[in-house]
């Protein structure tokens, strides 16, 4: 389909191209810049682009609302955990997938696989029970073990087991005549070699748990506990209605960190999400 | 999904002897060690969890309450009589079919654009891609305030002439932005997906047809469509079952109102669950969720016979 336009044509597809990317682009230049303009501001018609007297007042009543740095943090150590176990779990088993033959090999493939058609909204019930009689409701527990076997980290092992198995395997056959084991193989030539699609389900398993909602609703009730999502949705006044200034500037706190992850790196991050396939 | 399920290619060499016993023994300890942790994850998180979900759902089982009692079928009874559940399946399907159908034609047409010859088509990418790296909540946070009556999209809408409703208030506009917002937040995975067939299209296809006097729209549905329908059809396997699991942009926007006509089967299942606390019920209500993502992947995945052309 890549054929050379007219110089009319050109212009009327950047135009079309321009007008289309205003829904995707406007909400987040609106949220990082209302969250500097004072409340008056933000409601002003036509909405201004750039705040008139830009100000930090509304992030210094973020941390005087909310616990809101632990809770930042309380999202950061999670993701990070479950980001690095669902690359130790995912990476062991896809490479044993791929390149292990042991009986039964199959049958166990397709139990991992059967994960795949279970998303944790189905059995969010049996886990609250279960989370219940291990004394873990109120804790972090639910949300760093669920996403590191569940589904997600049944996708990130299809991943792997498919880069493992594109990977030549000469490479692992003159370290097996140096009489290397199985997990030395795995630890320091695949793994290393592997780096693709670790960044991909690296990127991937991190984003999961950052936008995390269902269990940390249904698992944690003290504000300290909370992660960011939960967090975010708190910030109303004593009527009930939200306070937008505020929460504006929470929510621009909780997304800056990815965007600044995507604007830097935002190649791998596009490519390497491409591979996963993340919720509709 | 995209796999295939053929034996592992990194077969070791069989050696001979007692040698070669020993040799195989460590390969499969090794095999199993690998799998022992996502295995045992899988079963304890995912499997058991399955299972305990069709028990519950045989049991009147109040939290509040402590009542746990065996009933058979007495769930399924239920279930068959709720009045409410014609309007949770019917909002369900409203927004899973619209949202996977603006999602997927956006994708396409996106894709397609970004595939032109043109100069700065990777930075549109990027623009199209950006929600996917918001925080969910917070995106969906801005959207609730941009849909309010005296928001940015109606103020938008009166600058062209046009009375913009109460977007989140009315039942049909409240699914309409639902889906939008969710549309809008994930497309570019889907479009990345499509522009990478895209270009594994060969371009002696196109010319050959160009020759035969195909129109561009022509050549759309008869060599593109068809060469990219193995992408087609993992995107929608992908976005069919994603749809049935969204529920923070539910709970923010609109908490299944204005009364219950966004209340989709997850926040119904939630509702009852959670807030009810009627646990038994919503086991039941997890099982019909359950069977629902089974039966449109098999069914999905069986159509893959008849209209994706080819597999690579």
């Amino acid at each position: 389909m890549r054929t050379e336009h007219s110089r009319r044509a050109k212009t009327g597809l950047y135009g079309l191209l321009c007008l289309l990317a205003i829904p995707f682009v406007f909400p987040t230049w609106w949220m990082v810049t209302s969250s500097m303009k004072p409340p008056g501001e933000i409601f002003a018609f036509p909405p201004t682009l750039f705040p008139a007297d830009p100000g930090l007042d509304a992030y210094r009543r973020v941390f005087e609302f909310a616990p809101f740095a632990s809770q930042y943090f309380n999202s950061m150590y999670i993701a990070a955990a479950v980001t690095v176990g669902t690359l130790a779990v995912s990476s062991l088993a896809g490479y044993a997938f791929a390149r292990i033959r042991f009986p039964g090999q199959n049958l166990l493939f397709l139990v991992v696989l059967a994960g795949l058609l279970i998303p944790s909204e189905v059995t969010i019930v049996p886990l609250f029970q279960l989370f219940n009689g291990w004394g873990m409701i109120d804790t972090h527990w639910p949300l760093i073990l669920v996403p590191i076997f569940g589904a997600p980290s049944v996708l990130a092992t299809l991943i792997m087991r498919q880069f493992f198995i594109a990977l030549p395997i000469e490479v692992e056959e003159a370290g097996r005549m140096d009489g290397l084991g199985r997990f030395a193989l795995y630890w320091r030539i695949a793994l290393p070699l592997s780096r693709p699609a670790l960044g991909a389900v690296g990127i991937f398993s991190f984003l999961y748990s950052w936008n995390l909602y269902l269990e940390p609703v249904v698992f944690l009730s003290t504000p300290e506990k909370f992660t960011l999502p939960q967090a975010l949705t708190q910030f109303v006044d004593a009527y009930g209605g939200p306070m937008w200034d505020v929460q504006l500037s929470a929510a621009t706190m909780s997304a800056l960190p990815v965007l600044v992850v995507f604007v830097i790196a935002q190649r791998q991050f596009v490519e390497g999400l491409a591979h996963t396939g993340l919720k509709g | 999904m995209a796999t295939k399920t053929d034996a592992p290619s990194g077969r070791a060499p069989a050696r001979p002897g007692r040698r070669g016993w020993t040799h195989r023994r460590r390969e499969y300890l090794a095999g199993y060690l690998f799998v022992a942790p996502q295995l045992a994850g899988t079963a304890l998180f995912v499997i058991v969890p399955l299972a305990l979900v069709f028990w519950y759902s045989f049991h009147e089982w109040n939290v509040l309450t402590g009542s746990f009692q065996f009933t058979g079928a007495e769930n399924y009874e239920r279930l068959a009589d709720d009045p409410a559940l014609p309007g949770v399946l019917a909002a369900t399907a409203a927004f899973s079919i619209g949202l996977v159908v603006l999602n997927l034609s956006l994708a396409l047409a996106l894709a397609v654009l970004l595939n032109q010859k043109l100069r700065g088509t990777v930075l549109f990418r990027t623009l199209f891609f950006s929600p996917v790296a918001v925080t969910l909540v917070a995106w969906t946070i801005v959207w609730r305030f941009l849909l309010q009556d005296d928001g940015g999209v109606n103020g938008l809408l009166s600058a062209i002439g046009v009375d913009g409703p109460n977007w989140l208030r009315g039942e049909t506009t409240a699914m309409i932005a639902v889906i939008v917002v969710q549309v809008l937040k994930n497309v570019g995975l889907n479009m990345v997906l499509f522009l990478a067939a895209l270009q594994g299209v060969p371009k002696e296809l196109y010319e050959a047809s160009t020759i035969d006097g195909a129109g561009s729209w022509t050549r759309f549905r008869r060599i593109t469509v068809p060469m990219i329908s193995p992408t087609i059809l993992l995107t929608s396997i992908i976005t069919v079952v994603g749809s049935l699991q969204v529920f923070a942009q539910i709970d923010v926007l609109t908490s299944g109102g204005p009364g219950t006509s966004t209340t989709v089967l997850v926040y119904y299942l939630y509702q009852n669950a959670f807030q009810f606390h009627d646990f038994g019920y919503g086991a039941t209500l997890s099982v019909l969720l359950f069977a629902i993502v089974l039966v449109l992947t098999v069914v999905q995945w069986q159509m893959r016979r008849k209209w994706v052309v080819h597999e690579n």
